[in-house]
């Protein structure tokens, strides 16, 4: 009979496993689905809803008496009161929607003293905005040219150019248009990294838990089922992200003509994509490969999850600061978060798509991680040796070292 | 050719001296008993023969070579933690778990078919193991170690929690696998069964080996030269007999090694007792482990 490899054997059952799940295609098609659903609910919104060209009359009490100009603020009339009660009677009968009241000694306070009959968590933005700009055309009618009056109204439009070493204006340039893409892909690297890496952990932990280990190894070796179980889950966490990765210029071509404007912006970063695979699989194995050390030392899995967490999260830590990356993205501090192993995938995907990420960065991560990954092998494939038998206990730290040292 | 043979292997993990060259031979066509008290070192002989674990020093042959990644298809294993995939069906678990014994999926679902036939399990083949009984699922386990026609099979403690009904069928199993020529070894603790069933032993105790040989030859190495009796009539002093314990329906006579058995009977048949029963007493195996580890404690 034709000897079959064991490796291939695990591998196959390990990746079946996987994508029978319904998580494995919940994740899979997220990125791809929630997009689709997107551009339809626009298409549906920007067909049916016109938009609102209701009046709401809104009232007030001027204590100064220099506030009567400007009284029509775009959908929003703001009518004059004597008194307060007035104002107040104006709105229980529902003549109008809200009052405020203008302190006498506002130019020097800056209060505005706001009523409504109806809890709310702040003033809707475009009644605040109208309010604003009522009280600022009063304040500056007579003194300075209406023209300037309209400019205070429309801040200044501030456009970057980025500029080559020459001079030249650079291909990428930067903005949100070239962050959506990374920001989302980020995100889902993520998570991709802590589920896949967490199905090796629970696929090891569930075998230590059931006694099937021992039946296991009485078939293969610790370093097949290691190898089939580590590359079979990859696998199909790689599938996910190829979905993904297939599916993100699809997507753009799809939504540009249609929805227009902020979404025909959006750019991929240069190599942005085969990095993206690139940190994946290099993230993948390197979580993997602890999440089986940890599952060998584990009693059980819900102790084994807890342990993994440790690392699975520090994943996340880039999104944690992610408006701190998004003003300041060559910080040192996010400099050695590129380079530590278990933030690197993520971090330097968030950073390629907010600016330029100098080569020896990520040459250094990535070398950085496969040297962690070579140690993290070593360390599973020794941990579970020794300690993937071990049922019922936990070895302590003192335990797991002097086992390295009788090596 | 034997088909197991393990030359001094020594094991020893972080604080404890495990198996202390250790040094036996298991012949095919024979039921091997490994016994011995709890953490004698077992189990740890046993992975150390499926390559499990690897000896500190020494080594392990078993049928001729050390053990391959294609001789490890000629083993089968039922350890004494053993389980199975809750998830996956009865059908599923045996493809998967005799795929990795290098069987093909055709075989594979042929030969489960008859063996959940002959245990009365084929209504089960597509139930998941979770919803089979625990008596059920150690079927499972034992058709999974055999389905693969195994030259040398390894029980751990294989009547652990099982009822009588089951502990027949793997009796029987045993008996079956020996008489097809197959090597079995039987680790357990249940003496009783290893003296039913085995040809020959090997107890071991803090790693060492303390009793090796064939069943028989254990027994004759630990006769006491004693005879047990049921008589009518007065006994009196009989020459030959160094010492009487009596019991509740008979009693024990512990003869001088000058005197047989034979003789004792005709001496009392002389002095007219009427004998209901007389019987050369033979140490149980039980008894025998008994002493053995209690020595070895001192």
């Amino acid at each position: 009979m034709k000897i079959r490899s064991k490796m291939l054997l695990i591998f196959r059952h390990e990746f079946l496993h996987t994508v029978k799940r319904a998580g494995f295609f919940i994740l899979a098609l997220s990125l791809p689905v929630l997009a689709l659903l997107g551009i339809g609910v626009f298409h549906i919104v920007s067909g049916t809803i016109e938009p609102s060209v209701e009046v709401a009359r809104i009232g007030y009490y001027d204590e100064s008496g220099d506030f009567s100009q400007y009284t029509t603020q775009g959908n929003i009339i703001f009518i004059n009161y004597e008194t307060q009660e007035s104002a107040t009677q104006a709105m229980i009968e529902k003549d109008i929607k809200e009052y405020f009241i203008i302190p006498q000694d506002f130019i020097s306070t800056g209060i505005i003293k706001r009523y409504v009959t109806q809890r709310e968590l702040a003033a809707p933005p475009a009644t605040a905005a109208a309010i604003d700009e009522f009280l600022s055309n009063n304040l500056l009618a007579g003194k300075v040219p209406e023209s300037t009056i309209a400019r205070i109204e429309s801040p200044p439009n501030l456009i970057t150019t980025t500029l080559t070493s020459t001079g030249d204006i650079a291909t990428q340039q930067g903005g949100y248009a070239n962050f959506v893409i990374p920001g989302v892909f980020s995100l889902l690297l993520a998570l991709s990294l802590m589920f896949n890496s967490s199905y090796v952990l629970e696929s090891l932990g569930e075998e230590k838990e059931n006694r099937l280990m021992e039946i296991l190894l009485s078939s293969v070796s610790t370093r097949q089922l290691l190898a089939g179980k580590v590359l079979g889950r990859g696998t199909a966490g790689l599938i996910q992200v190829i979905v993904w990765v297939i599916s993100i210029p699809l997507l753009l071509r799809l939504a540009s003509p249609s929805i227009g404007g902020f979404i025909s912006s959006i750019k991929i970063p240069p190599g942005f994509l085969t990095l993206g695979i690139v940190y994946f699989i290099l993230g993948y194995l390197l979580f993997s490969v602890l999440s089986a050390a940890v599952a060998a030392i584990s009693p059980t899995i819900r102790e084994a999850n807890a342990l993994a967490s440790i690392y699975t999260l520090s994943a996340f830590v880039p999104l944690w600061f992610l408006s701190l990356i998004m003003y300041f993205p060559n910080n040192p501090i996010w400099i050695v978060f590129s380079i530590f192993p278990f933030s690197a995938p993520v971090m330097i995907m968030l950073r390629l798509g907010i600016t330029g990420v100098p080569v020896w960065q990520i040459a250094v991560s990535i070398a950085v991680l496969l040297s962690c990954i070579i140690g993290g092998l070593f360390l599973a494939a020794k941990l579970l040796g020794t300690y993937i038998l071990m049922y019922g206990k936990r070895p302590n730290l003192k335990e797991i070292i002097r086992s390295f040292r009788s090596l | 050719m034997s088909a197991v043979e393990v030359n001094h292997i020594v094991k020893s993990y972080v604080d404890k001296l495990a198996v202390d060259n250790l040094s036996f031979s298991i012949a095919q066509n024979e039921i091997f008993g490994l016994i011995g008290p709890n953490g004698a070192g077992k189990t740890t002989t046993i992975r150390m023969i499926m390559d499990i674990i690897k000896p500190d020093s020494g080594e392990v042959i078993v049928f001729g070579e050390k053990l391959s990644e294609v001789s490890k298809n000629r083993l089968g294993y039922l350890p004494e933690e053993r389980g199975l995939y809750k998830k996956l069906t009865v059908m599923e678990s045996i493809i998967y778990l005799a795929s990795l014994k290098n069987m093909d999926r055709s075989s594979i679902e042929e030969k489960a078919d008859k063996l959940l036939k002959q245990t009365g399990m084929l209504p089960y083949k597509n139930k998941r193991i979770e919803k089979l009984s625990k008596g059920m699922g150690q079927i499972i386990q034992l058709i999974v170690t055999i389905i693969h026609n195994p030259e040398l099979v390894i029980f751990d403690e294989p009547f652990s929690s099982l009822d009588p009904i089951n502990t027949e069928l793997i009796k029987n199993l045993l008996v079956d696998l020996r008489n097809q020529g197959k090597a079995v070894i039987l680790s357990t603790h249940q003496i009783n069964q290893v003296e039913e069933l085995c040809d020959r032993v090997l107890m071991i105790d803090h790693g060492h080996n303390v009793l090796y040989g064939s069943l028989s030859e254990i027994k004759a190495r630990y006769k006491t030269n004693t005879v047990i009796i049921n008589f009518e009539g007065e006994l009196g002093q009989i020459p030959g007999v160094i010492k009487k314990r009596a019991h509740k329906d008979s009693t024990e006579l512990v003869l001088d090694k000058n005197t047989t058995p034979e003789q004792i009977l005709k001496r009392l048949l002389d002095i007219g007792l009427i004998i209901n029963r007389f019987e050369v007493s033979i140490p149980s195996l039980n008894e025998i482990f008994v002493e053995v580890v209690s020595e070895n404690q001192k």
